[in-house]
């Protein structure tokens, strides 16, 4: 087990596939692979695919993996692909069923696929994406597509862990009201039309395209004064260049639209290393994990320190109303010696 | 540290396309509290070790109503071994002839299961080949 992290950075798939699960259930082993492959991660082009169940989340991702594994021009790149699916909260079991849609990958030693359940998570990924997505990266995957659980509105977890977050909807799921709420919409760096070919998908990019031009009015400024901005951050003389989420249309089952899709991804990504944002999403993903991390750990070392009794007398307490919550955080979190 | 979750990849190889059989037992699966990954129909060996080394399952369950069963088994075992996945417990549901039954098994399928078998027996089958093997370990 010791050189299991080596294995892996030799290319080794199965011992990549065992690390994986070691990190999924957070074992000793997992977090002595993680440490190792950690110096190796930070290369890999992270991105997000969210968006309503059925909009065709993973029939897009098999599209855009196939893509880059037979690109019109250039090396094709090495593709991971972690799939998240919903655990049920009354059993923990779950149905994964993300690689239905990918058949189109099978036999392909460039690609790898890894479902995952939630596990009773709630952002729409589960605790241990990120672990499994560094191990991937740490594997020299060039393209890692994460893709959630059908999110409905506020699941945008994805939106720290990604580096470019694709947001796919399809026409007839709500009217012009939905696209000016907040959440998920807010995340997009791309926004996908899947199912263009559905009567209402004109009404559905009208509405989506107008709720962008809000969302950004410098656009309307830089307009203004002449300077027409075609792609956002392309421009080296704009001081600040501000991406503009474009709305790409695709039909994923007729492989329509997918290469203006790439080509939208492959924008952000010049965008993001031109403007600096790349280093900067960087840092704040490794802040927000290592500030999971922290609260996992301090409330395990909380746990250690307060006898359960002294808990269940202080729940009793406050079941009985004797105690309000606040003051009995503030007693649980100061107590130090052991019980009475 | 997180329960031991059992993972089991239910696959559909060859050509039939009845995968209600297939459905039905992933759904109690899930119900166990396992996790299920389902591939879908039409699977050739190949797919369904590859998906088995990727998502390092403990169990491969195959459903095959086609007949072709003395055909696609063995590859499936044969590639599960060339990945060092020979640990897997690798069940067959479907329509199989009592006289294949016994090959099959010595070919080292962990069971057979027909018409008529009830899911909670395949749930405690399972939960027995894999929990039951580790717990003299831990």
């Amino acid at each position: 087990m010791e050189n299991i992290a080596e294995q892996v950075l030799a290319g080794n798939r199965y011992a990549l596939s065992r690390v994986l699960t070691h990190i999924e259930n957070d074992t000793s082993e997992g977090r002595a692979a993680l440490k190792a492959l950690f110096p190796h991660t930070g290369r890999a082009h992270l991105i997000g695919v969210t968006g309503a169940p059925g909009t065709g989340k993973s029939s897009l991702v098999n599209r855009l993996a196939y893509y880059y594994r037979h690109p019109p021009e250039g090396e094709p790149k090495r593709v991971a692909i972690v799939a998240v699916d919903p655990s049920s909260p009354f059993t923990g079991g779950a149905i994964l069923g993300d690689r239905i849609r990918m058949r189109d990958l099978a036999g392909d030693r460039g690609i790898f696929i890894r479902s995952m359940a939630s596990r009773g998570a709630l952002g729409g990924l589960s605790r241990a994406t990120a672990g499994v997505v560094a191990a991937l990266d740490a594997a020299g995957f060039d393209v890692i597509f994460i893709e959630t659980v059908g999110a409905g509105q506020a699941e945008v977890d994805i939106a720290r862990l990604a580096h470019t977050t694709l947001v796919v909807e399809a026409p007839g799921l709500g009217d012009d009201v939905q696209a000016i709420k907040a959440g998920i919409l807010e995340i997009a760096d791309v926004l996908v039309v899947n199912k263009a070919d559905r009567p209402g998908a004109l009404s559905t990019l009208r509405a989506l395209t107008e709720m962008l031009k809000l969302a950004h009015p410098s656009q309307e400024v830089i307009m203004h004064h002449g300077r027409r901005m075609t792609i956002p951050g392309a421009q080296a003389e704009q001081a600040a260049p501000v991406w503009i989420p474009p709305v790409v249309k695709t039909v994923a089952i007729e492989n329509e639209g997918i290469d203006d899709l790439a080509a939208a991804i492959g924008k952000h990504r010049t965008y993001l290393r031109e403007s600096g944002e790349w280093q900067v999403r960087d840092r704040v993903r490794l802040q927000s994990e290592l500030e999971d991390m922290l609260r996992d750990a301090l409330m395990q070392q909380w746990q250690r320190r307060v006898p359960s009794d002294t808990y269940k007398a202080t729940l009793e307490d406050v079941f009985a109303r004797r105690l309000a919550p606040y003051d009995a955080v503030a007693y649980l979190v100061n107590h130090r010696a052991p019980a009475r | 540290m997180t329960e031991r979750k059992i993972r089991v990849l239910i696959a559909k190889p060859g050509l039939d396309g009845h995968d209600r059989g297939a459905k039905v037992v992933a759904r109690a699966l899930r119900d166990a509290g396992m996790e299920v990954i389902y591939t879908g129909l039409r699977q050739t060996p190949e797919m369904i070790a590859e998906a088995a080394l990727q998502e390092d399952v403990d169990v491969v369950g195959l459903s095959i109503l086609s007949g072709a069963h003395m055909a696609l088994v063995p590859r499936v075992m044969e590639l599960l071994r060339e990945n060092g996945q020979e640990h897997v417990r690798v069940f067959i549901g479907g329509i199989i002839p009592d006289e294949d039954v016994p090959r099959l098994l010595e070919m080292g399928v962990y069971a057979v299961y027909g018409p008529g078998t009830l899911t909670d027996d395949i749930v405690e089958d399972i939960r027995k080949a894999i929990l039951g093997a580790e717990a003299p370990a831990a």
